[in-house]
Parts: structure tokens; sequence; C-alpha cells
């Protein structure tokens, strides 16, 4: 068996055709071709995913500070083009598993912001129930099998999903997000191993934003090319430009046809950013404030809103709509939210059995 | 030989297991069985033999040795509507697989505000006697029976090794079988009937008036013949097999010491934090006007299992401890 790895070398590698594209784009500004007006639709709503999340995230750490949400909340703010690009790749039937800090893997899989809002308050309207809270975001309807707070812990229950699929001939990929972190953990081998020995459907969309909570990759892998490292399993594994929402969509999607075609899991290296510490907790004295800057200046919203600004596709008027539209969503989300009623105390038990559920088999 | 005779035969522990994941590989295409050797080696223990033959290894699935990830992809494939049996060679190899067992197969129902059930069958071997030493020998079902949103059980007939995986399999929760390892090749009768067993109940194996010997799974032969032995002596032992070890029937407990006013329990785990002691505390807590005597334990020694004969039958609950057991607590 070889060691396949198509698309070696530098990030912005994955995806060629994106990549001549953007450079086009970049060098042309105003004079280049006339505006693809659905390429343009589409990246308006790549940025309003992607602004979704981010406006989401910004009123939890409002929300945080006024003690209105607690626990541990993870942030996402800098990652949202790997959530949303990836999302593009997936179609309803296929499945997601996500990770603790899933905020924006359930925002750009579409659970409602309400939803997602009421769960953090710890709401019966939430989508976990009110059980899960920030780090446990479910939604069984849209095939989200939410977030796990054990650091690789939902990568056999993706390789299981996968092989269910596979199985009953669905055709359809499932996608486990995971960290640089879970990368060291024996659960990522074992779920790598397994899925390539059984050729399954799997999308390893590893998301290496280069800190396992305080410990950077360096600090914590012999080896810090994960793709590469990936690619000795013998799937397809590639680095990816994390920062950049087009790269990550083309590379997903090049990733799932892939998988669709047959040719068992693919593995996606999605380097990122956190701009944020680790949590609501974290007094972040582990990383360079140059460091951070200089990924800032990355950032994937401004990216995409620059790049569309060039192809005269976005003016200032539209983006303002856009937020405007969002920031509204988000009131409506938070005044759900606070009126939400809570669990009575009687229901403790409930959902510990399907007994006390209600579910039949 | 098939499922349906009408007439008792011989059979054993180990083939009436057998016939258990046949019919249930037969009777519905959503079930599969997967684990380490299941298919071409048999089953470590034997108790697959010949199913890969019959129903081919997509259905009868060797995997790496990698407890979490097959446990895991067993949940997995138990939320997108499949129904697995995953098989770990023993429990202590289970350990390996612990976080998806608690974290995720246990858990996943309430966190997702019930949204997810996990409906996935896990059998695995357990307890000592056959000189394997401390990696291969411990009795953690009681660990397991700790765990909100899992059903643990221990068939120790051979009617409830033929039975109860069915059962399981209806159960839209996790279900852990632990199989005791010396069990296999107990022999019997294999009765007709092939009505569904409950996972809900305690059994009497054995009525009795003066105590009450509660255990379950491999512990149950020494228990039977603890109370042969009793019996001669002019004591009635009543011996209460508990086959579901969570949730544990505290009726059945109550009413069995409320007929002897006695009771020991049987354990082969561990003496502190254990089985026995939740049985015992159950006891205290619900049926202490009913005793006319403490409670007594049969536990293994706090020892991890030792491989010589001598010291390993020493660190077993025996028969003799049991017979010594019941005549301290009615004497």
């Amino acid at each position: 068996m070889s060691l396949t790895r198509p698309a070696p070398g530098p990030e912005t590698a994955a995806a060629p055709k994106a990549a001549k594209k953007i450079s086009k784009s970049r060098q042309g500004a105003r004079t280049g071709p006339p505006v693809d007006r659905s390429a343009a639709r589409h990246r308006a709503n790549l940025l309003e995913a992607m602004l979704r999340i981010r406006h989401f995230e910004e009123r939890c750490v409002e929300l945080y500070s006024a003690a209105k949400i607690r626990g541990f909340v993870h942030l996402y703010i800098g990652e949202e083009a790997v959530a949303v690009g990836v999302n593009e790749a997936l179609t309803s039937d296929d499945a997601l598993v996500s990770t603790y800090r899933e905020h924006g893997h359930a925002l750009a899989r579409g659970i409602p912001a309400g939803a997602v809002m009421a769960e953090m308050y710890g709401r019966t309207t939430g989508c976990s129930g009110g059980r899960g809270g920030s780090m446990h975001l479910f939604d069984a309807s849209r095939r989200f099998y939410g977030g796990s707070a054990i650091v690789a812990g939902g990568l056999p229950l993706a390789a299981g999903l996968a092989l269910a699929d596979h199985m009953r001939g669905q055709g359809s990929v499932t996608c486990c997000f995971f960290g640089d972190g879970a990368f060291a953990e024996g659960e990522f081998h074992e779920t790598a191993n397994l899925a390539a020995l059984w050729n399954l459907p799997l999308l390893l969309a590893c998301e290496n934003n280069l800190y396992a909570m305080g410990t950077a990759l360096s600090r914590e892998h012999a080896q810090t090319d994960l793709a590469m490292r990936a690619a000795s399993y013998g799937m397809p594994a590639w680095a990816v430009d994390g920062m950049d929402v087009e790269a990550v969509e083309q590379a997903a999607r090049r990733a799932a046809e892939g998988i669709r075609a047959g040719t068992g899991p693919h593995f996606l290296e999605l380097r990122t950013y956190r701009f944020r510490p680790h949590s609501m907790y974290d007094p972040d004295r582990y990383r360079d404030k140059a460091e951070i800057e200089q990924w800032k200046a990355r950032d994937p919203i401004n990216r995409l809103i620059d790049r569309m600004r060039d192809n005269d596709e976005l003016s200032d008027k539209e983006l303002a709509r856009i937020e405007h539209r969002l920031v509204e969503e988000l009131d409506r989300a938070v005044d759900a939210a606070e009126q939400a009623p809570e669990e009575p105390i009687q229901n403790l038990l409930r959902h510990v059995t399907s007994a006390s559920t209600g579910v039949v088999s | 030989m098939g499922a349906g005779g009408t007439e008792t035969s011989k059979t054993t522990y180990r083939e009436a297991m057998r016939e258990a994941l046949r019919d249930a590989l037969r009777s519905d295409d959503r079930v599969f069985l997967m684990g380490e050797d299941v298919g071409r080696y048999g089953g470590c223990f034997g108790v697959s033999l010949g199913l890969l033959e019959e129903f081919g290894p997509e259905r009868v699935r060797d995997t790496p040795l990698s407890e979490s990830a097959f446990v895991g992809a067993g949940i997995g494939a138990a939320l997108a509507g499949m129904r697995p049996i995953v098989e770990i060679m023993t429990v202590n190899f289970s350990l390996l697989a612990l976080d998806q067992i608690l974290n995720n197969a246990a858990t996943l129902l309430h966190m997702s505000g019930g949204q997810l059930p996990v409906p996935l069958v896990i059998r695995m071997t357990t307890g000592a006697g056959r000189q394997l030493a401390a990696q291969h020998s411990h009795s953690l079902e009681g660990w397991y029976a700790h765990i909100p949103g899992i059903r643990v059980v221990a068939p120790a007939t051979i009617e409830d090794a033929r039975l109860m995986l069915a059962t399981a399999l209806t159960d839209p929760d996790p279900v852990l079988i632990f199989e005791h390892g010396s069990l296999y090749n107990a022999s019997g009768e294999r009765t007709p009937t092939t009505a569904p067993v409950d996972l809900d109940h305690a059994a009497i194996r054995r009525p009795g008036t003066d105590i009450s010997v509660i255990t379950y799974g491999g512990s149950l032969p020494k228990a039977l013949v603890a109370a042969d032995e009793l019996a001669a002596e002019g004591i009635s032992a009543e011996v209460v097999d508990l086959r579901t070890l969570r949730p544990l029937d505290d009726e059945a407990i109550g009413a069995s010491v409320a007929r002897t006013h006695h009771a020991v329990v049987v354990d082969e785990a561990w003496r502190t934090g254990s089985l026995a002691a939740e049985v015992s505390a159950r006891i205290a807590e619900r049926s202490l006007y009913e005793l006319d005597g403490p409670v007594e334990r049969v536990c293994s020694a706090e020892v991890p299992i030792p491989y010589a004969r001598r010291l390993e039958e020493a660190a077993l609950p025996q028969t003799a401890d049991i017979v010594a057991a019941a005549h301290r607590a009615v004497d």
C-alpha cells in the first residue's frame, strides 16, 4: 500500500484552482472580469454564515461576563472558515460529529441560533434540552451528533456512524471535527487505522489551531506535520489554509467527492487559530501577543470581505444589512432564551434511560 | 441444531450463547457482531465458531486490537440504526474502552436531551478461576453497575445464556452482558422454550426458608453446591440469582430476606466498594427489621488475582466459604 498524499507542500496546494482564482481576483481588483453572480451570491452566503458565528460568540462573551451563561465556554472566534467551509461539502444526509468548541459547527450545520442560545442558558428549548450546555449541542434531525468534551472521544463514534451508513449503502459521509490535541490521543490513531482498514466514508477534519489548550503543537508532537502522519494510515491527507473559507470549501468538496466515490477516509489538516483564549477561564499566558496579532491579520472574515470588495461583490451597505439582520436574529435568540422555561426539578431523571424518555425502540 | 426443538437436549453455556448469536443474526439484518477474533478464529473462547461461515465478514467482523475504536464504532453504528453486538475479550480489556462506554454509550441519551438512544449490546468475559493471573481474571461488572444509563446483566444459567441476548437487543439503551469464563463449559439441559426472558428480575434458583444466598454469574454454581451442603446439615438456603446487576431487583431481594431473615451475599469482585456492598446496603435500608442477624459477605480477597493455583483458589469465594458464612449468619 502506498502512502497517498495527493497535494503535498504548502497550505494552498490543497485547492490549486481556487488559489489561482483568488490571486487573480486580488490582483485584478476592479478591472477584473465581470462579477459572477452565482459565485458572488455563494460568497455572500459564506460570509453571512461566518458572521453569524462571530456575532453569536461575541454575544456569548457578553452574556458570560453578565453571568447569564456559565460552565465552560470555548470560543471559535478566528476559526469560522473551517466550520463554514467544511459544511459546504456536506449534505443533509451526511453526519457530523463535533467537539467541545462547537458553536460554529452547530450554527454552520443549520441549528438555529435560538436553539443553541437556549442551550447555553440551560433551558428546555435548547437543542439538548438544557442537559448539555455549550460543550454538548445535539440535533438528531440534522444528523448533528454533537459535541464530545473528551478530546478524541467523538472519533470512534464517527467511525461507527460511517460504518452503519457504509453497511447499508447509504452513500453518505460522516465528518468528524477534532483538533491537534486529539491527534495525540490513542483514539485518533485507532480510528484512523480502523477507518482506513474498513474503507469507511469518513472525513477526518483536523482543526489544527496550534494549541492543545495551553500546549503548543511543537511541545506536544515530535513530528508536527499532522497531514503527513495521517497519510501513513493509507488515506489521502493534506493541509489546507484554514483561514480561507473558499480554500477550505474546495478541499472539503474534493475530500467528500473522493469519499463518496468509495476511496475511503480522507484527512484534512485545517490550519487555523483561535483569537480568544482556550475558554473563558483561560488567562492566555502561554501565547505571544504578537503571534495573536499576526493571525488576526489573517482573519477569515476580513479576508473574504476584502476579496468580495475587490471583486465588486459587496458594498458597505450590503455588509451593514447582513450584520443588522444577524444582530436582530441574535437579539431574538437571546430574548427567547431568557423567556424560555427551565426544566422542572421533577424531570431530573428524564432521559437517563429510554424508559424515562418515552423512546420506543 | 435448530433453535426451535421441542424436546430437551444436552448443551453447554458456550453453545447456548452461540445459538443466541446465530438467532439474532438470522432474525434481524441490522444485527452484526464485531470484536477481536470473533470471525476467523471463532472467538477467543470459541463462542462465535462457525458464524463467519454462515454470515460473512461484514456481519461477523474481526477488528484490530483497538477496544476504544471498535466499541465507539458500535455506539456510532447503533446511533445510525444498526443493532451491533460488540465482543470484548475480557473485562480487564474493556478498561481500554471505558471512555466510550461511560462518556458516550451511557451518556449520549441524557446529554442530548433524549434525542440519541444507543441500542448497543456489549458482551465480555469476566471472572477468575482459570489461572490467568492479574490481567485476565477480575470481576469489574460492579464498576459498570455503578453507571446510570446502561443495563448490566450476568447470565448464569444455560437458559439465560441462550435467551438474554435477544431481549438485550430489544432494549433501546446499552446493555452489557458479563459472561463468567468458568461457565462456558458448563453443560446442562437445553429446554425447548423460546419465550423471551426479561432483564428486570432476579430469579430464585433454589427456594429455601432459613437463609438467602444472593449471588450472580460465576458464583451461582458454587452457591447451589453450598445450598446442597447446608441442606444436608438441616439449613434451608434460598439461592437468589440477581441476573440483572443494574438495575437491581430490590423487590426480589427484599422478598427473599423477608422469608428467610438471614442473608449472605456472594460476589467474586473485591469486597470494598463492591456490588455485594451495594446489595448489603439495600438490605440494610429496606429490610433491616426483617433481619435476625448481620448480613454476611463472601468476596474475593483484596489482591490482584494470582497465578498459582493454590493462591488463586484461596483468593476466590469457594463453596466452603459460603457454607461458613451461612453458619455465621444463622448461628
